[in-house]
């Protein structure tokens, strides 16, 4: 190595020790809310509001946890479990019926002649623009003799203006050739999308499900109107009930919310590339 | 409602013929779907508006012009929902979109491990309003044991005593901006990181040999490059501006927050339904808030469209 060689990568190695340096600090300052909500979800309830010694990891226990399931264990409060029950139904249903419904009719749109179709598409495109708080009031009146159910909660989410679309440009740009050859095989319209389209379709699938899971399970606004009975509520709408009683257990309450980000993290955690990928991808195309 | 999905004219009856069927039962549930549920409540919410209906009422809803509106627009509080989400707006943009940008470039280089700090600071985008209004209750507590309230004392040396931030008007609306912004600028900063990365290398390379510094380099590189994607982030921060409520209403309820400095546009709806019964004024409220996120959007629509022919 030449002595200009050694200077370089002196300098280089000193440019990125700074610039560790600052995004840890950076990072810190970031995720320390994140952290005060995990350690003191393991303290006893009268540690965590302590000021700055709530980041202190002391008197740790699984305690909030198990109560937690005690506190929310009648029918007045409604269950723990039936709560986490809810949330996973109603976003499991939004996920996989969408997924159907959305990718089904995009396919429609971009490969399917039929009368009328250039005109639905145009509708579709508009209704992309409209955000659910503003279809919300209206709705409740639509849908009042629903209230308290699970149906109610997931079946406004079932068809999405936004996952068609994305669905849209991706089976708009595929390669016609293989799909022609299964039509020419005998394989009907719905055969072709199902046997050649779908398949290669698996990253938009992965997409439009992360986005579509991601804004389910954190729905506070839809739920906070149309449930009022315990059995129905699904798990942001009751941590805000539960964290809303005084007084407040705050061990409790931070238990609760650790139990309600994870199924999230877990999720993030396994698809983290692809999460972020498709979060960027869906942005820019919107 | 079908007749969106067929010519209007009564001569040219819909006749689907034997090789339209698939088609149409493919879009069909996704079709109804958006008619049932999106376009139709727009359609209702307007018919609500102009009249004054409530819920499980055994009287049927009369009707009662704009009423609705003219009581809506001589109300200071909405007045001061509307400027709340303004103030929200004009702070956010502007403030929101530099972080990001500041944080993109910082995960934009080339390091071991980098990934992880992408993830870090895309973390609390995961996390669902509920429970980050929780969090913030506990640090902007008003109480001495308050997270932010012990760091103002320990940074002050004991000069500054305990604040009630979500409660006094002065401090509230800054409170739950700050909450907002942490929450979602990891969203931005990954646009933004997806625009950087697309800004070819070889301008960074003539810019060097032509001795520009990292700040020129930022000025005529970076800002030209990310053009686009800036003015796209700067739009899409401007409708979530206005599309703001959980936090708002979840503070307010249960964290103390004082309502007149927080409350926003979609605050008053839920409340003109929780509160008064009042669907009609709620329908108004909705009909005003979807007119300004449509402006917003035809603006960026247009903004967007005159990009890709210059």
């Amino acid at each position: 190595m030449t002595t200009a060689q050694k200077q370089r990568s002196r300098s280089h190695r000193l440019h990125a020790a700074r610039s560790y340096l600052v995004l840890t600090a950076l990072a810190a300052l970031y995720i320390a809310p994140a952290y005060y909500l995990v350690v003191g979800s393991f303290k006893p309830a009268a540690d965590v509001l302590s000021g700055l010694r709530g980041f202190v990891p002391e008197h740790l226990s699984f305690d909030n946890y198990r109560s937690v399931f005690d506190s929310l264990a009648s029918d007045s409060t409604g269950y723990f479990w039936q709560f986490m029950v809810n949330s996973a139904l109603i976003s499991a249903a939004v996920v996989v019926v969408g997924l159907v419904v959305n990718s089904m009719a995009a396919y429609s749109f971009a490969r399917l002649k039929w009368r009328g179709r250039d005109k639905s598409f145009l509708v579709v495109v508009a209704l992309v623009i409209v955000p659910f708080e503003a279809v919300a009031i209206p709705l409740l009146f639509m849908l009042n003799g629903m209230r308290n159910s699970l149906l109610v909660q997931s079946l406004p989410f079932f068809a999405n203006a936004f996952s068609i679309y994305l669905f849209y440009t991706f089976f708009l740009g595929m390669s016609k050739e293989i799909e022609e050859a299964a039509r020419l095989d005998g394989l009907g319209s719905f055969g072709t999308f199902l046997r050649i389209a779908v398949p290669s379709a698996k990253p938009v699938f992965a997409t439009v499900a992360i986005l579509t899971f991601l804004t389910t399970w954190g729905q506070y606004l839809w739920p906070s109107l149309v449930v009022s009975n315990p059995s129905y509520r699904p798990l942001p709408l009751e941590l805000s009930v539960f964290s809303g009683q005084m007084p407040v257990d705050w061990g409790e309450v931070l238990a609760f919310g650790v139990l309600l980000v994870v199924p999230v993290l877990v999720f993030f955690v396994s698809f983290q590339r692809f999460f972020v990928q498709s979060l960027a991808s869906s942005a820019v195309k919107g | 409602m079908s007749n969106l999905t067929v010519d209007r004219s009564p001569r040219r009856k819909l006749r689907w013929n034997r090789q339209d069927i698939p088609g149409v039962a493919m879009a069909a549930p996704g079709v109804i779907g958006l008619l049932v549920f999106v376009a139709a409540p727009f359609l209702v919410a307007v018919f609500l508006s102009f009249y004054n209906a409530q819920l499980n009422s055994p009287r049927a809803p009369n009707f009662i012009g704009i009423t609705q509106y003219s009581r809506l627009f001589a109300d200071m509080q909405f007045w001061r929902a509307l400027g709340n989400n303004l103030t929200f707006a004009a702070v956010v943009i502007p403030v929101q979109t530099a972080i990001a940008l500041g944080l993109a470039m910082l995960v934009n280089q080339r390091l071991r491990g980098i990934s992880i700090f992408r993830a870090l600071f895309f973390l609390p985008v995961i996390f669902p309003m509920a429970l980050v209004a929780v969090i913030w209750r506990l640090i902007l507590s008003r109480s001495e044991d308050g997270l932010l309230n012990s760091l103002v004392h320990v940074v002050s040396f004991g000069q500054v005593g305990a604040q009630d931030w979500l409660g006094n008007s002065a401090t509230a609306l800054p409170s739950i901006i700050l909450l907002s912004i942490w929450q979602g600028v990891g969203f931005q900063m990954i646009i933004l990181l997806a625009g950087l990365q697309e800004i070819p290398q070889e301008r960074y390379e003539a810019a060097q040999l032509d001795r520009a510094s990292r700040w020129q380099q930022f000025l005529y590189v970076t800002l030209p490059g990310l053009r686009n994607t800036l003015i796209f982030v700067v739009l899409l921060t401007s409708i979530l501006a206005f599309r703001v409520y959980d936090q708002v209403y979840i503070l307010i309820t249960s964290g103390g927050a004082n309502k007149t400095a927080t409350q926003t546009v979609l605050y008053q709806a839920t409340t003109s339904v929780f509160d008064q019964n009042n669907l009609g004024r709620a329908s108004a409220i909705t009909v005003v808030f979807f007119a300004i996120v449509l402006v917003i959007t035809v603006i960026q629509r247009r903004v967007v469209r005159q990009e890709s022919e210059a």
